[in-house]
């Protein structure tokens, strides 16, 4: 099995601070990773150190088969990236702002109205990137993350501060790119994001993985109440065991048409988090 | 190649847009025609304006728009996006770099017209003028290279900035000034400009802008190293 990413022992330390500890993960291609944490948990020094911006203290991160340290041009060329504050150049135009990265890549032109077309950037493109909103400049960091198709996305909370249908916009790219064969490595600390999104997840907390896997199997693997959760039409709740002793107490309530709503009682990934280590994600 | 030139154009789409480096490269060219046109004192050396203002627009545009520049993109992150779109260091700075000597260079042509120089003295002229434009750019390029942010770069760049912009100036009117702006480019500039139709050139002019260019290299070295570009 190729990896595209591989992560042995990561550690990471400024001065005294140990930021990242001990971290190993591989990456299979084409899948949606997300690296769920709060602020301060190492996620953007992952991913500083996965672009070769930062060399790790001790242990290894390869990228594309590649020793993070010593990344190439043609490296970069398969890496296509949206750091958190998008970096634009607010005086030029939308197409300038892709048109310069179309040169870099050695793209033809005609490859940028197609890109804009894909975000819905299309009528804009002659807006000065200033005076876009910033749901519209996420989309153009997006744009210009995906122009060259890469192998790889790296995407640093790409929905933080967005209106949810923008959000759902960039959330549908992302999928699309994957639909492409990209793999994408993305920050968050949205766990509905990462529960709609990611084919797995990583919980980092004060710098080591607490826990890994696909989101519902996360989720499944901490419901220790396994309860029932029921909704009656006359406003009651009730919590039922999730076993054959309730099959009774459901069927009389589906057969008088009392019943509302139905769950189950595992946990969202917010509630993992929680258990895992006593604190919320914001 | 090609990042390069990418870079320079996209230098060149953002002059017109950028006010704060238009005004840098506008002003002191415009002045001197103005002042070299409208101003004429019984006594007064011949260029008299257009040499200070010269030497003024060679430690003032170069130095400050390159500073800006490199700030700019270090502070809003573009620098990064550029280094992780398989942009080199030397690239972007040669980019940068030759897009801000040639923009300067134009400047220079202004006042080359204004002294209506032709000929020997013109090449002199334009040949001080791009050597005085270097050094500050490589100043301008050690002090953004080296600040943080636009607001960390303004305010290093500033009374440096001054410094060699009006230490030839001030050499005027006191002697010990003078004796102490020797030691910097600009000073020598302007000793070169103002002999330049006699195209007298001394090794002390050579010596001091050629130890200023390299400390200015010096200086870069060590911010680069210190800070990195992205």
């Amino acid at each position: 099995m190729e990896y595209i990413i591989e992560l042995f022992k990561l550690t990471q330390s400024f001065q005294e601070k140990e930021v990242l500890k001990g971290i190993d993960l591989k990456v299979e291609q084409g899948e949606i990773i997300g690296l769920l944490g709060p602020s301060g948990a190492g996620k953007t020094t992952m991913i500083k150190i996965l672009t070769g911006q930062l060399h790790p203290t001790s242990g290894s991160a390869k990228l594309l088969g590649k020793d993070t340290c010593k990344l190439n041009q043609e490296i970069y060329k398969r890496i296509g990236m949206m750091l958190d504050n998008f970096g634009l150049y607010e005086r030029l135009t939308v197409y300038d702002n892709l048109l310069l990265f179309a040169r870099l890549y050695e793209l033809p032109k005609e490859r940028i109205p197609k890109v804009l077309q894909q975000v819905g950037l299309a009528e804009a493109r002659k807006r000065v990137v200033s005076k876009l909103s910033k749901g519209m400049r996420g989309r153009l960091a997006l744009a210009r993350a995906v122009l060259h198709e890469p192998d790889i996305l790296f995407l640093d909370e790409p929905t933080t501060g967005l209106d949810p249908s923008t959000a759902e916009e960039i959330h549908q790219l992302i999928r699309k790119e994957q639909e492409r064969g990209a793999t994408v490595f993305l920050t968050t600390h949205n766990m509905a994001e990462a529960e709609k999104l990611c084919n797995h997840v990583v919980l980092l907390h004060e710098g080591t993985i607490v826990e890994y896997g696909e989101p519902e199997e996360v989720c499944r693997r901490y419901n220790h109440q396994n309860k029932l959760l029921i909704r009656l039409h006359n406003g009651t709740n009730l919590e039922l065991a999730n076993d054959h002793t309730s099959a009774d107490a459901v069927r009389n309530y589906l057969e008088a048409e009392e019943l509302e709503t139905i769950h189950t009682s595992e946990p969202n990934l917010e509630t993992v988090f929680m258990e895992l280590t006593g604190r919320g994600l914001e | 190649m090609k990042n390069i030139s990418a870079i320079f154009g996209k230098q060149l789409k953002d002059t017109f847009k950028n006010k704060t480096i238009l005004i840098q490269f506008l002003m002191f060219p415009v002045l001197a025609v103005i002042m070299e046109r409208s101003i004429s004192i019984e006594g007064m050396p011949e260029h008299f304006f257009m040499n200070l203002f010269a030497v003024m627009y060679c430690g003032m545009a170069p130095l400050t728009c390159m500073g800006a520049i490199l700030s700019e993109e270090k502070e809003k992150n573009t620098l990064r996006v550029l280094m992780m779109s398989g942009v080199k260091p030397i690239e972007y700075l040669i980019g940068v770099g030759s897009y801000l000597w040639i923009i300067c260079m134009l400047g220079a042509c202004v006042f080359c017209w204004t002294g209506k120089y032709t000929g020997k003295t013109a090449a002199a002229f334009l040949l001080i003028m791009a050597a005085g434009i270097l050094v500050s750019m490589l100043i301008g390029a050690a002090i953004g290279t080296w600040s943080r942010s636009q607001m960390m770069a303004t305010s290093i760049v500033v009374p440096v900035m001054m410094v060699f912009s009006f230490l030839p100036m001030l050499s005027i009117f006191n002697e010990s000034i003078e004796r102490v702006a020797r030691i910097t480019y600009s000073q020598q500039l302007h000793v070169l400009l103002n002999s330049v139709e006699q195209l007298e050139i001394s090794g002390e002019n050579c010596v001091v802008i050629l130890a200023n260019g390299i400390l200015a290299i010096l200086l870069f070295w060590f911010a680069y190293r210190k800070a990195g570009l992205a």
